[in-house]
Order: structure tokens, then sequence, then C-alpha cells
């Protein structure tokens, strides 16, 4: 046989389903919940240490927060801890800034044995540049809608 | 001083993103990375049609920490430029508003790698 | 299902004495596995099988800077612990033959470049393991070597580096995700001369697996994607060799997982053999369920740990008579799968007979 006509693929799917495990999405998604509710409320208190602590306005304290939570997940990754809270929370680890620096630094991580410049350098945004590519993409459109719009004046 | 209801909705928020995020991989059956790339991108739309200032007023970390929040920095980037700069701040503005972040996990992510090996 | 398992009726019947029905080599001289060699990682280790590995290694780097090099130590290993297990010096060995996943085959290359022998390396993913069998057994059967050294390894972050995401990577595997087996076997086939050959188990046939694909596409479901190929190779195999199911112990695929095993046995029926009584599979027996491995264990490694470790040993007490071990491999790459292709799959078959004098007792700790 070379391959199976989409007829046969149907057939099996029927069969596939009796067989393959439901995923668990319910559970899934509270544990996403919990991981994903407890890192943001960890970037708060970072936030809140900013705004208080530091005497920054809301606005201000933006980046620096980012900046402390990367720091966070990048730490996490280095002494093998964040992969696991990944496979426990799922979304809930990987959609925080700490996962973006998981997906930053992880690659990083796995191919300096390939070198500094084709394995770090080259690796390092392989999850992470995707999303820096469409997240412009579509802010680039998102602004020029409004520059249509207003005229630029924002 | 911070309430303690400040962190009750960065939770709720926070968790309640992650939660809409994990049924997309669940459900849709996308992969992890492509999910990561459409709430970026969600998350730079809704900036633009003025939903996503109100949530992180409300919700704080809740709303800037989870990545559509980064897609939102990006969008009030542009708009500040554009309001600085007309045309050009359309292109500058985005990174300057993302340029503390993506610095630091460039450096991070580097220093990281250079002391740590993965454990597998 | 009618993809798979073609009518007997239709394939032409010709071939030379040792080509028998549609893909089935039989191997008139009976070559002997004299020895075996199982080299398994930690994790591996404290699986079911833990303390009938020949080495469990302390971790899964062995002192090697990456995990690749790692992957190498342990095929050497494995193949040398059996020629080693066998009797013979390294040179006494006619020739290697090895298979593993690593892109250009890794692995077996550079244990080749230390085992210094000539060397035949084959690819067919997971299955390595039986297709290095069924070479080693041609070129024995066939009088071109009286030794034939094989080996297959896998190792699970050379794997998924490869083939996933980095092993520091956040993700979540899905409940159908199988767990690329750390480890390496070996094993020695000899011609009939050998001065020990009654008491070695004697493979008799090969069956050489069609390349199946059934169009699933998801690499986090590879026993799906392999147990059509699976359930024709065993299917053909009966029918070309006119043999029952129940006319082995045990038929024992190599990777499939609960969830492939399942399926093998529906398919296998719908073409009119219940394999139900016989079929077991590999991937079942590296890990307990606490490990949480999900569905089971998977790569080169799978297969060739539970015969180097378990099988072969049961071969020799007679424990089992007649055994089918059918390796399964899914054909894939990073690049056929960002391509949108689906992942084929394909399995070897080898009917291995108990020694001829059973030890018993040698399978004492089993």
């Amino acid at each position: 046989m070379v391959k199976a006509s989409q007829q046969e693929l149907e057939k099996y799917k029927k069969l596939q389903k009796k067989y393959t495990p439901p995923r668990p999405w319910f559970r899934n998604a509270i544990q996403a919940f919990l991981i994903g509710g407890a890192i943001s409320m960890a970037g708060e208190a970072v936030r809140q240490f900013f705004i208080f602590g530091m005497g920054m306005s809301p606005k201000t304290a933006g980046p620096p927060t980012s900046s402390v939570m990367i720091f966070l997940g990048a730490l996490l990754t280095g002494i093998g801890i964040y992969d696991q809270i990944g496979r426990v929370g799922g979304m809930g680890a990987a959609l925080p800034i700490t996962g973006f620096s998981n997906s930053i630094v992880s690659p990083a991580m796995e191919f300096k044995r390939e070198g500094w410049v084709m394995g770090v350098g080259a690796r390092m945004f392989t999850v992470a540049g995707p999303v820096i590519v469409y997240g412009l993409l579509t802010a680039f459109a998102v602004g020029f809608v409004q520059f249509a719009l207003t005229g630029g004046k924002g | 001083m911070p309430s303690a209801s400040t962190f009750l909705y960065a939770f709720l928020i926070g968790g309640l993103l992650c939660v809409l995020a994990q049924l997309v991989v669940d459900v849709i059956k996308l992969t992890p990375a492509s999910t990561m790339v459409l709430f970026v991108s969600l998350g730079a739309i809704a900036s633009g049609i003025g939903l996503y200032e109100p949530l992180t007023k409300f919700a704080g970390a809740g709303a800037t920490v989870p990545l559509p929040g980064f897609g939102h920095v990006l969008v009030q980037g542009i708009s500040e430029g554009m309001s600085k700069k007309g045309f050009m701040g359309l292109f500058a503005g985005g990174l300057e508003a993302a340029a503390m972040a993506l610095t630091v996990a460039i450096i991070i992510g580097y220093l990281t790698s250079v002391l740590f090996n993965p454990k597998g | 299902m009618g993809v798979a398992v073609k009518d007997a009726a239709q394939e032409q019947v010709k071939p030379g004495a040792k080509h028998l029905g549609k893909q089935t080599l039989v191997f008139t001289t009976r070559p002997g596995v004299a020895a075996t060699g199982a080299i398994a990682g930690p994790m591996e280790g404290k699986g079911p099988l833990g303390s009938l590995y020949d080495e469990v290694t302390a971790d899964t780097i062995l002192g090697q800077k990456t995990w690749e090099q790692a992957e190498v130590k342990m095929l050497e290993k494995a193949v040398s612990l059996a020629v080693q297990k066998a009797g013979f010096q390294p040179g006494e060995i006619d020739f290697v033959v090895c298979g593993d996943l690593l892109n250009q085959l890794g692995a077996s290359s550079f244990a080749a470049r230390t085992l210094d022998r000539p060397h035949l390396g084959i690819y067919g993913a997971c299955s390595c393991w039986t297709e290095a069998m069924i070479v080693g057994s041609v070129m024995v059967d066939g009088g071109y070597a009286t030794r034939v050294a094989i080996g297959a390894s896998s190792h699970h972050d050379t794997a998924e580096r490869q083939f996933r995401y980095p092993t520091e990577f956040g993700g979540q595997r899905p409940p159908t995700a199988t767990w690329t087996t750390t480890g390496a076997g070996g094993a020695c086939i000899v011609d009939q001369s050998d001065p020990g050959i009654a008491g070695y188990p004697r493979i008799t046939h090969g069956t050489v697996g069609r390349v199946v694909d059934i169009g699933v596409k998801d690499p986090y479901d590879m026993g799906s994607a392999m147990a059509p190929a699976a359930a024709d190779t065993i299917v053909t195999h009966l029918r070309d060799t006119g043999r029952l199911p129940t006319d082995y112990d045990l038929i024992i695929t190599g990777d499939l997982g609960r969830v492939g095993k399942a399926l093998t046995m529906d398919l296998a029926a719908e073409s009119g053999f219940n394999l139900e009584p016989v079929l077991d599979d590999c991937g079942l027996h590296i890990y307990y369920d606490h490990q949480d491995v999900h569905c089971g264990a998977s790569g080169c490694a799978s297969s060739a740990l539970v015969y180097s470790s378990n099988l072969h040993r049961k071969l020799i007490s007679g424990e089992i008579r007649r055994l089918l071990l059918v390796a399964t491999g899914a054909l894939f790459s990073p690049t056929s799968y960002q391509q949108g292709e689906s992942i084929p799959g394909i399995a070897y078959a080898v009917a291995i007979e108990r020694a001829e004098q059973p030890q018993k007792g040698a399978s004492a700790n089993a």
C-alpha cells in the first residue's frame, strides 16, 4: 500500500477514538488557571513593589515588572524547574511572560552544545521569535488602522 | 498601599487568560507555540479596539504578565510614538515600548545559557 | 481493515526456497542469538525490568559532553558487551549492523567508529532492532558471515531536542504521548557452526514490513500512526508462514503503547486473526504507570532492551518456546512533519525459537 485514502482514514479515526484516552481538558484548565493565576499574582506583587516601594507610576512600573518576571522565568528554567511547572500548568506556565522567558532560555541552554553562534545565538528565538514577529506585525496593522483613522494623533 | 483585591483580580484575570489558552490547545488542538503567537496578536487587537487598557487598570499584572499584555504594550507604544513623531512613530513606537523587556530577555537568556546546562 | 492488509489471494507466491509467501524470509540454517547486552538509563532502571539490565547508568550523560555522545557510549557498551558475553574478541566479529533515531544515524556511525568493524548503518526509526536482526540473520544464513553483532539505541533527550522541543521547555504532553526510552541493546548473531549453538535461541523467520501510512499526523500519537503497519506485518507474517497467532507463545510489538496495541488487535481481527491471547507490547514493560509516561515507552531501545534483558533469557530457559518480535517505527522527520506530511509506519517481524537445549534457571531472576 502507499497511503490510505481519506475514507480509510476516517474509518480509522473512529477506531482510534475508541481507544484514545480523552484529553483531560477540564483538569488541564483548572491547573492552567491555578498556575497562571499564581504567576500573575506574583507579577502583581512585583508591580506593587515598584509602585509603592519605589514610587513609580503604574505605567513606568510595567517594564521593570516584566524584566523581573523574565529573570525569574529564566532562573527557574536554568535550575530545571520550569519544565516541571509547565508539565502541570500547561498554558498556565507558557502564557505568562515567565513562559516567554522559558521559551528563550530553554533552546539557548539546549543548543549551547552546537556552539555560541549557530547554537545559542540562532536558536534562542525559535519559539519567542514568532511571538515577536506576529505580535509586532499585528500591532503594526492595528497602529496603521489608527493612523488612517486619526491621522496619527493617537 | 495595595489592597488584597488587587491581588485577587490579578489572580483571576491572569488565570482566566491562561484557561482560554489551554482550551485553545486542548479543544482546537493548536500547538503551544502557535497559541502563544495567537494570544499576542489577540492582545494587540484587543488593545487597538480599546479593551485591553481597562483590563490592565482592573487586574494589573493579571493583564500585563500574560502574553496578550505584550501585544498591548506594542500597540500602546505605536500609538504613543505616532502622537509624538507622527508617521515615523508607527514604525518606531512598538519596539521602543518593548525595548527593556526584550533586551533583558536577551541578556538574561544568554547568561542563563552560559551558567546552566539542561537537566533533561 | 482493507488498507493495511490486502488479500493473500492476490499475491503471487514465487520465490526461491528462502522466500516464503509475500514478504517473509526463511532462515533455513536458523542463526543463533549467542548473547545480548542491555544498557539502560536511570529512569528505565527504576522500571519493572530494572534488575535484568546488564547495566543501569547513574545519569543520562555518562560523563560525556553531550547527550548524543552519551547515546553513542551506551550503544558501544551494549554491542561490546554482547560480543564479550558471547565469548568473542571484538576482532572476531565479521560485521556490525546498528540503527538509531538521530539525524544521519549519529549514534550508530560514531559507535561503529569505536567498534572498528565493518559496519552497516540501518534506519527504521524505532524498528531498528528487528531490522538489524533481519539483516544480521540474512548475512549469517546466507553464509556471508559467521558472526554479526547488532545494536540499536535511543535516548530521551537526544530525541526530544531533535523531534520536539528543547528538554527544559515547559510544554505539556498529551495523554497519547509516549516516552522515548534511554538505553541501548546489543546482540551477537552466530551461525550453526558455533560450538554453543544448541543453547542459543534461533532466528527462523524474518518478515520485512511495508511502509503503511494511514494518515495520522500527530507526532504525539505515534502508537496510532504505527498500528496499521504492525497489524500489516503481523498478518502478512501469519499468512506467509501459514501459522496462527497461537502458534506463538508471545507476539510482542516494539513501542505501540496502550492505544497502538488496542488498535493493532482490532485491525488484525478485521483480517481474521485474533491476537488477544498472545499480543503484548515492549513499550508497556519499560516503565511503571506511576512513572508518568502516559502511553508507554517508545524508541529503538524499547524493543532492544526488552529483548536483550528479558525475552532472550526466557527463550534460553524455554519459558517462551516461540516468539514473534515485531519492532515498529514511525518514519517521520521534523522536516516532513513541519511540511504537513502524515506519519508513515513500518514494522519488521522476526520469529525466534527457544534453544534446542533449554537451560533452566537461565531466567531465574526474571
